[in-house]
C-alpha cells in the first residue's frame, strides 16, 4: 500500500528536481586510511634513515661506470630476447609441423635446455673452448674449409649473450608455440580454402592473432631477463649487477650500491611495461569492439569531466555538493 | 571444354571405420545451383569439404572444370598434388563457412583483397576496386574499414562471400551458410545469394532451407547416410519425393 502511494509521489514530481545522495561507505575509508598511513611510515624509514646513505645513492646513480654497465644490461637483454625468440619461433614451428624427427628434436631441446640451471649453462658456454678447441665450418663429418680458435669465436661476451638466448629460446618456443594453439583452427581452414601460401599464412593470418596470447607472456619473460642478466656477473662480466658490486668493494657502501642497481632495474622494467601495454594495444585490433582507452587519454577525460563539472557549478552556484 | 564445371565421381570417404560418404556421384553445370539436402551426419559438409579437397577423399575423384582436384593425372595414374598446387586450385573454387571464419584482426576490406593479392598476385589497384564492387554487391559499401567483430552476423557472412567471390572462382561452395545466425538475419544473406545465383554463378550450396531450395535451384539432391538418395529439378524431389527416407525427411523440416 505504502508501496504505490511512494510511486504516485515520485511520478508526480520532476525527475530533475530529485536529488541522489551516494551511499556512505565508511569501510572504504577505514581501510584506505590504513593503508596510507603504512605507505607514510614505510616511506618514513626510507628517507629518514641515514643507513640508506642517499647522498652516495646520487652521487652514483649516474656515474660513467655504472651507465655502462646499464647499457650493457641492456644490450646482453636485446641480444637474449631477439636471438632467443627467432629461435624460439623456429623451434614453436618445428614443434607444430608433422614431420616427426623435427617435432622431437625441438622437443629434446626445450627439456635439456629448460632443464639444466642457466648459470651452469653459462659456465658450460664460458668453458667451451675446454672442450672444443677449434671450430670448423665446412661439409658435415667431411672436409673443413675453415678452422678458428673456440677462444677467437666465443669471448666472454658472445658466451654470456649466447648463453642467454639458447635458455631463453626454449621458453619463447613454449610461449609462441601456445600463441599458435591458442588460434581458432578455422581460420587456417579459411586461409587454405583462399589459397592463401602457406607461408604466409603464417604470416599474415596465424602470427598477429598468436601476438595477442604470446605478447603478455613474452613480456613476462624480457622483465625476467633484464633481471636474469645479473647472473653474467659470474663470467666477471661489467653489466649492472657486476658493476656495482666491483664499487662496493671498493668504497664499502653496500646498501647504497645495491639501491643503485635497483633502481635502475626498476627503470628498465617500467619501460619495457609500458611498451609492451602499446604493443599489447596493436595487436588488439579487432579483437574487441573498441580498444580501450590508453592512459593518456584516461587522465585527459577524467579533467574534461572534472573542468565541465566546476564550469557548471561556477555557472549554477548551487550548493549540491557539499 | 563441354564437360560440366564440377563432376563428383565414385567418392567414399570415411574417418576410421566410420564411413561418412559412401560413393557419392554429383554433376553440376556450369552456372547451375545445386542444393543440397539432408538430416544431420548424412555427409553433406564433409561431401563438400571433400570438393575444394579440405578433406582428402579415399576412391573416387573430383574435378572442377575438367582439372581433377588434388591430383595430377598422367594416363590412367593420379598424383597427388604439393601442397603448394592445391593451394593454386583452391583460387578457384569460393568456400563459404558456416561460422564465417572471417579474420579478425584484418578490415572488412582487407578480408576481401587478401587472398586475390597475396593467393593470385594480382595488381593492388586492380583487386581494391574489385573489392569496392563486390562489398557494394553485399551491400556493405561503408563497412569497408570496419572490423569482423564489430558487424551483425548476417553481415560478416556477407563479407564472407564477397571473400569468396574475390577470387572469382568457377564454383562457389556454401556449407550451411545461414545455421549460425540469428533468424532475422537469414534473410539477408538468401538475398545476397539469390541474385548471385540470378548473375549466372556456379554454386553447390547445403541448407536447411528448403524455401530457398524451391526458389533458387536447378537441382536438389538429397543426401542421406553418405549417398545421394535421390536428385533432381526443386518440384520433383520436394513435392514428388519418390524415396521414402526423402519424404521422412521432408517431412520433418517442412
Amino acid at each position: 500500500m505504502s508501496a504505490s502511494f511512494v510511486l504516485e509521489e515520485t511520478t508526480a514530481e520532476s525527475a530533475g528536481s530529485l536529488t541522489v545522495i551516494r551511499a556512505r561507505r565508511p569501510g572504504r575509508w577505514a581501510a584506505g586510511a590504513v593503508v596510507a598511513v603504512l605507505l607514510a611510515m614505510a616511506a618514513n624509514a626510507l628517507v629518514t634513515n641515514p643507513a640508506w646513505d642517499w647522498p652516495v645513492v646520487a652521487a652514483y646513480l649516474f656515474h660513467p661506470s655504472v651507465l655502462h654497465a646499464v647499457l650493457f644490461t641492456m644490450e646482453l637483454t636485446a641480444l637474449g630476447i631477439v636471438l632467443g625468440f627467432l629461435l624460439g619461433t623456429v623451434l614453436a614451428l618445428m614443434r607444430l609441423s608433422h614431420v616427426p624427427l623435427l617435432a622431437s628434436v625441438a622437443w629434446g631441446y626445450v627439456w635439456l635446455f629448460r632443464s639444466v640451471p642457466l648459470i651452469l649453462q653459462l659456465l658450460f658456454w664460458y668453458n667451451l673452448a675446454a672442450l672444443y678447441k677449434q671450430i670448423s665450418f665446412g661439409v658435415p663429418f667431411g672436409p673443413a674449409f675453415f678452422s678458428v680458435g673456440s677462444m677467437d669465436l666465443i669471448g666472454p661476451v658472445t658466451a654470456a649473450a649466447l648463453g642467454l638466448a639458447l635458455h631463453q629460446a626454449a621458453y619463447a618456443a613454449e610461449i609462441v608455440r601456445g600463441g599458435f594453439l591458442s588460434v581458432d583452427p578455422g581460420q587456417l581452414e579459411a586461409a587454405a580454402a583462399l589459397g592463401i601460401p602457406r607461408a604466409r599464412q603464417i604470416v599474415r593470418i596465424q602470427l598477429p592473432q598468436a601476438m595477442r596470447s604470446i605478447v603478455p607472456a613474452a613480456g613476462n619473460e624480457i622483465i625476467g631477463l633484464v633481471k636474469g642478466t645479473s647472473v653474467v656477473y659470474i663470467m666477471a662480466l661489467p653489466e649492472l649487477f657486476y658493476q656495482v658490486q666491483v664499487i662496493y668493494n671498493r668504497n664499502g657502501r653496500v646498501i647504497a650500491m645495491l639501491l643503485v642497481a635497483a633502481i635502475w632495474y626498476l627503470v628498465l622494467t617500467t619501460v619495457l611495461s609500458v611498451g609492451q601495454y602499446y604493443v599489447e594495444r596493436r595487436f588488439g585490433r579487432g579483437l574487441a569492439r573498441a580498444l580501450p582507452p590508453t592512459p593518456v587519454w584516461r587522465v585527459r577525460r577524467v579533467l574534461a569531466v572534472r573542468r565541465a563539472a566546476r564550469r557548471r557549478r561556477s555557472a549554477g552556484g548551487g550548493d549540491e555538493e557539499r | 571444354m563441354s564437360g560440366p564445371m564440377v563432376d563428383v565421381r565414385g567418392v567414399y570417404k570415411s574417418y576410421g571405420s566410420l564411413d561418412v560418404l559412401r560413393g557419392v556421384d554429383l554433376r553440376v553445370e556450369a552456372g547451375e545451383v545445386t542444393v543440397v539436402i539432408g538430416p544431420s551426419g548424412s555427409g553433406k559438409s564433409t561431401l563438400l569439404r571433400s570438393i575444394n579437397h579440405l578433406e582428402k577423399i579415399d576412391r573416387g575423384y573430383v574435378t572442377i572444370d575438367g582439372e581433377f582436384v588434388g591430383y595430377r593425372r598422367s594416363g590412367d595414374r593420379l598424383y597427388e598434388l604439393k601442397e603448394r598446387d592445391i593451394l593454386r586450385q583452391r583460387t578457384h573454387i569460393g568456400f563459404v563457412f558456416q561460422n564465417f571464419h572471417l579474420f579478425p584482426h584484418l578490415t572488412v576490406r582487407q578480408n576481401v583483397t587478401e587472398a586475390p593479392l597475396s593467393a593470385q598476385g594480382r595488381p593492388r589497384d586492380q583487386v581494391e576496386a574489385l573489392a569496392t564492387e563486390l562489398l557494394e554487391q553485399v551491400g556493405l559499401s561503408g563497412k569497408a574499414g570496419a572490423y569482423p567483430r564489430q558487424l551483425s552476423g548476417g553481415q560478416q557472412q556477407r563479407v564472407a562471400i564477397a571473400r569468396a567471390l574475390a577470387l572469382r572462382p568457377k564454383v562457389v561452395l556454401f556449407d550451411e551458410p545461414t545455421s549460425a545466425l540469428d533468424p532475422e538475419l537469414v534473410g539477408e544473406v538468401l538475398e545476397v545469394m539469390k541474385a548471385l545465383a540470378r548473375g549466372g554463378t556456379t554454386m553447390i550450396v547445403v541448407t536447411h532451407e528448403i524455401g530457398f531450395a524451391r526458389e533458387v535451384a536447378d537441382t536438389v539432391a538429397f543426401m542421406d547416410a553418405g549417398r545421394i538418395v535421390e536428385q533432381g529439378p526443386p518440384p520433383q524431389v520436394l513435392d514428388r519425393p519418390r524415396h521414402d527416407r526423402t519424404r521422412a525427411f521432408l517431412s520433418k523440416v517442412l
